[in-house]
């Protein structure tokens, strides 16, 4: 193999990881059956919301093959489950923050709450066990919605959050937008409604909790994007554990979405059982738990305003949202709709002035956190929106008034408090025309017209902010946590190397994603690089995979650690070549004397540090094993334009995606297969949440009608045609590898592509608006209504 | 009360006596230990827990352990050769990058192997509507349905 062979940098490198999911050989969490394990089962409150009045557990406990049943009270010194971010609102007050029990004590806050854990010999018994359990319930009045919770006479759901509210949260100069719609030529409104969406990770959620009586030691296998994290919650926070007695394991995880980000109460209450029972512990949700107590995700209801001048340049943007928590705050909840949304108001636009008003309301449902985009497919949804109906209601095409606004110097301050560092906004939007072919869209139109169909074309320019960053200042703006990321490189003796990362792959790739950084930069085959991740036993520390950061954010740590590598073997090649240090150069997996041709191979090095018969050791400590936490300074900015295609039976109201093509520029790429693969999936969950998903409880009972896979739409192949993928890249300017992350674009961009797609269609029957989801029966519905 | 139950499982025949409620699943996942089939839901609808049996891809959460008395199942443990080569259709997904997280991955490469027995030449609508009881998070279907047309392909060869 020659040198240049090394580097895989830009190669479509086929999956090493691939080969254990096709032979039934992955171990996800339910997969993990220590020997003498027992099963745990969760009663749920069948109630939105209801005063427990009593818990009777007698009869459970003497049910066949019962080992404990334990209740919110049997939890003693067991604290709630903490939130990451502290938002501050614009009465200068803390978010409130009612407990979030492990179990639930005194009353019940949504159907799903878990208020009982049976610990039984077979899942059965315990499921049956759980039926003995009597409960005295009060049952009290439910709300579901934002809106309504926010109401005065609305059911109170929390005595310390008087109103149901959380907070009210702001961001941008108020006066400045006032000014400038003032002064409007025109004035574009909209109400929006982000609809509640369930995660639906394939793989449900799990947890195996062993307790070892030989070192007062845990040991929790679970379901898990961040197992650190989830360590740290769980020890420090809420069962007062020290975290040297805890080790979190998150095998492989069959797809995470964000709902696998947070700490939850099931694997809490097991690990805390685990000592009691004193045998390992197992739980898989059922499905229909996983639709009960996932954490889901959006649920906004939004006021938007966009001020333009006579020629459409945005002059000022003001948004209102009402963002539902659900009924306690989970673990990043309150950051999604205020640091991960109001920012991103800014879209690709030179908008000078934008001011947006949050108010966080409990509501009785499942919590509400991050979920794939976070706040970012909201924002990005208002502005989108707001943009293509400008674009209708002043007569410019869409295309162009995109460009009329369009960013295009860099590093570029938004008045939302990001810093653009690079972008090329114009590149992104010819490339998706020129794919979409635009040009031939009259033409289709016109054909479609005489099959009696409805077709229009939306396009959808976005941003996301990625790897959210810098620790300091997310710290100033709440964050409770740091958000670095650790990478170790162990240079092994005989020259492999093994990379233990705090990112986590389910799903990503990261096993050849990181390993193809690591052999490009140390000039070695790739066979010879192991990926570590997802054992707090085994990796230093890390803040797991969210937000699109892990190659920006954990790949960057793993070059630093690579860089330290790089630095000391230089010194020992100093030494073995007898050559000054700083003549030393490395290149194509070789130490050498500069202007010569005497070097030495990486492997010859590893291989002298281990065994350091020659050595400088009065200079340089034997061995090469280095590690690095990166903190990165600046977000990135992941950018592209999604055009999307429909044709719209006016007779049914199905909506058929024709043709979607999206460009993306995420900075420099390691791996395009990997990289189009994540693009793939972002747009399906985008199209989605535009075409079919939607999560709704009753709201009068506050059950949850879509609780299961025959009612809640997920979408199958025939849903989508091929997607149309292409990269533009300006290389972020901020990491060494250049790299911007694209898990999520596809979910940001694709929901208002298609939602202005079938705008533009319904265009010509007189339909004006129309809600996610586009489903049959709503456009139906919307064609019908505008006739009459 | 207890069911004997006597089936032969990727060549090797097995007998047990089970729990009348088993599911054929447990049976595969807890029994034998052959976790590489997966549950995902509890309606019968993911699709992740299909094997075959017979040749044909049933979903083994839907079944009974007794109901495959006497049946021959092959699940994803047993396509590939004894020396470790991946099956046509394994090799295609690697190929094709045809699964990302790997949960649903077993019961796709399954149910394809059931499709293109069905429709050897099945042509992409045709792999899109017969993938309806199989569903995926991760990959949008798109390279799920590239690699059923690729292995189908090589399977024919």
């Amino acid at each position: 193999m020659g040198a240049s062979d090394l580097s895989s940098i830009g190669q479509p490198v086929r999956r090493r990881e691939d080969y254990r999911f096709l032979t039934g050989c992955g171990q996800f969490t339910d997969d993990v059956s220590p020997t003498n394990h027992v099963h745990a089962w969760f009663l749920r409150s069948p109630h939105a919301h209801a005063r427990i009045r009593k818990i009777d557990v007698a009869t459970a406990k003497a049910a066949p093959g019962v080992l404990a049943v334990y209740t919110g009270e049997d939890l003693a010194g067991v604290n709630g489950l903490p939130c990451g971010w502290l938002i501050t609102g614009t009465d200068g007050q803390p978010m409130k923050e009612p407990p979030h029990w492990v179990l639930a004590k005194g009353k019940v806050c949504y159907v799903g709450d878990a208020l009982a854990m049976v610990v039984a010999e077979s899942g059965e018994q315990a499921k049956d066990a759980a039926e003995l359990i009597a409960v005295d319930y009060e049952v009290l009045p439910a709300v579901v919605d934002p809106v309504a919770a926010l109401k005065s006479g609305a059911p109170q759901i929390h005595e310390g959050a008087p109103g149901n509210k959380c907070y009210t949260w702001a961001l941008g100069d108020k006066a400045a937008v006032d000014a400038a719609f003032a002064k409007a030529a025109h004035v574009t409104k909209l109400d929006i409604v982000n609809n509640r969406l369930i995660p639906n990770a394939i793989e449900p959620r799990a947890a195996v909790a062993t307790f070892s009586r030989a070192d007062d030691g845990y040991t929790l296998y679970v379901t898990s994007q961040n197992p650190h994290v989830e360590r740290l919650l769980m020890t420090a926070f809420v069962l007062g554990l020290p975290e040297t007695k805890v080790r979190v394991i998150a095998p492989d995880v069959g797809g995470g979405f964000g709902s696998k980000i947070y700490l939850y109460p099931e694997e809490t209450a097991m690990v805390w059982a685990s000592k009691h029972v004193n045998r390992p512990i197992k739980w898989t949700a059922e499905r229909s738990e996983s639709f009960l107590s996932d954490a889901h995700g959006r649920d906004h209801v939004t006021h938007a305003e966009l001020a333009l001048d006579k020629d459409g340049k945005f002059l000022a943007m003001r948004v209102h949202t009402t963002a539902a928590m659900g009924a306690y705050l989970s673990t990043f909840a309150s950051c999604v709709p205020t640091i991960l949304y109001a920012t991103l108001l800014a879209g690709q636009y030179t908008t000078p002035a934008i001011y947006c008003e949050v108010t966080a309301v409990f509501t009785n449902t499942a919590p509400v956190d991050a979920y794939r985009g976070a706040g970012r497919p909201e924002a990005t949804y208002v502005v989108e929106r707001l943009v293509h109906a400008a674009g209708v209601e002043m007569g410019i095409a869409q295309d162009e008034i995109r460009r009329r606004n369009f960013i295009r110097t860099f590093p570029y301050q938004t008045p939302v408090a990001l810093l653009y560092d690079t972008g090329g906004y114009d590149a992104c939007l010819d490339e998706a025309m020129n794919i979409a072919d635009v040009k031939g869209f009259p033409a289709r139109k016109a054909d479609a017209a005489k099959r009696g169909k409805l077709r229009g074309i939306g396009y959808s320019s976005y941003i996301e902010a990625c790897g959210i960053a810098p620790s300091n200042i997310a710290g100033a703006l709440g964050a409770r946590a740091g958000l670095y990321e650790v990478g170790e490189v162990r240079v092994n003796p005989t020259g492999g190397v093994t990379v233990f990362t705090g990112s986590h792959s389910h799903g990503q790739g990261h096993e050849t994603t990181f390993a193809q950084v690591v052999a490009s930069r140390l000039g070695i085959p790739i066979d010879t690089v192991e990926i570590v991740h997802g054992d707090t036993g085994r990796v230093p520390f890390g803040m797991g995979t969210y937000g699109s950061r892990s190659l920006s954010v954990g790949g960057t740590a793993i070059v630093k650690a690579i860089d330290k590598v790089v630095a000391k073997g230089k010194k020992i090649a100093a030494h073995l070549l007898e050559a000054a240090e700083a003549d030393i150069e490395f290149k194509d997996g070789k130490f050498g004397v500069a202007g010569t041709d005497r070097s030495k191979t990486f492997a010859e090095i590893a291989l002298t540090a281990y065994v350091p018969h020659n050595y400088p050791l009065d200079k340089v400590e034997p061995g090469l094993n280095e590690t690095a936490f990166y903190d990165p300074t600046n977000f990135t900015f992941p950018a592209g334009t999604h055009i999307c295609e429909v044709e719209i039976d006016p007779d049914t109201g199905v909506v058929d995606i024709v043709n979607f093509s999206a460009c993306d520029d995420f900075g420099n790429i390691i791996n395009p297969m990997i990289v189009e693969g994540q693009v793939h999936g972002g747009l399906a969950q985008g199209i989605g949440q535009a075409l079919m998903e939607c999560c709704v409880y009753d709201k009068e009972s506050g059950q949850l009608l879509t609780g299961s896979y025959m009612d809640y739409a997920m979408p199958r192949a025939s849903h989508f045609p091929p997607f149309k993928v292409a990269t533009k890249v300006t290389p972020c300017t901020h990491n060494p590898l250049g790299a911007k992350g694209c898990g999520e674009a596809g979910a940001i961009g694709a929901p208002p592509a298609l939602m202005n797609a079938v705008h533009d269609a319904l265009a010509a029957v007189g339909v004006t608006y129309l809600d996610m989801p586009a489903t049959p029966h709503r456009v139906w519905q919307a064609i019908n209504s505008a006739k009459h | 009360m207890p069911v004997s139950l006597s089936l032969t499982v990727n060549g090797k025949p097995t007998s047990a006596d089970v729990d009348a409620r088993t599911l054929l699943v447990e049976f595969i996942r807890n029994n034998l230990a052959l976790t590489g089939t997966h549950v995902g839901c509890d309606t019968g609808q993911c699709g992740a827990c299909t094997v075959l049996i017979d040749g044909n891809a049933v979903k083994s959460c839907t079944i009974l352990a007794a109901q495959a008395n006497g049946a021959q199942i092959t699940t994803i443990e047993g396509l590939a050769e004894a020396n470790g080569e991946l099956h046509p259709m394994q090799a295609a997904f690697k190929d094709c990058h045809g699964l990302q997280c790997g949960f649903c991955t077993p019961g796709m490469v399954l149910s394809a192997l059931d499709l293109v027995k069905r429709y050897p030449d099945a042509d992409e609508a045709k792999i899109r509507e017969q993938l309806e009881g199989n569903i995926c998070r991760c990959t949008g279907y798109q390279n799920i349905v590239k690699a059923i047309a690729q292995g189908a392909a090589a399977m024919r060869r």
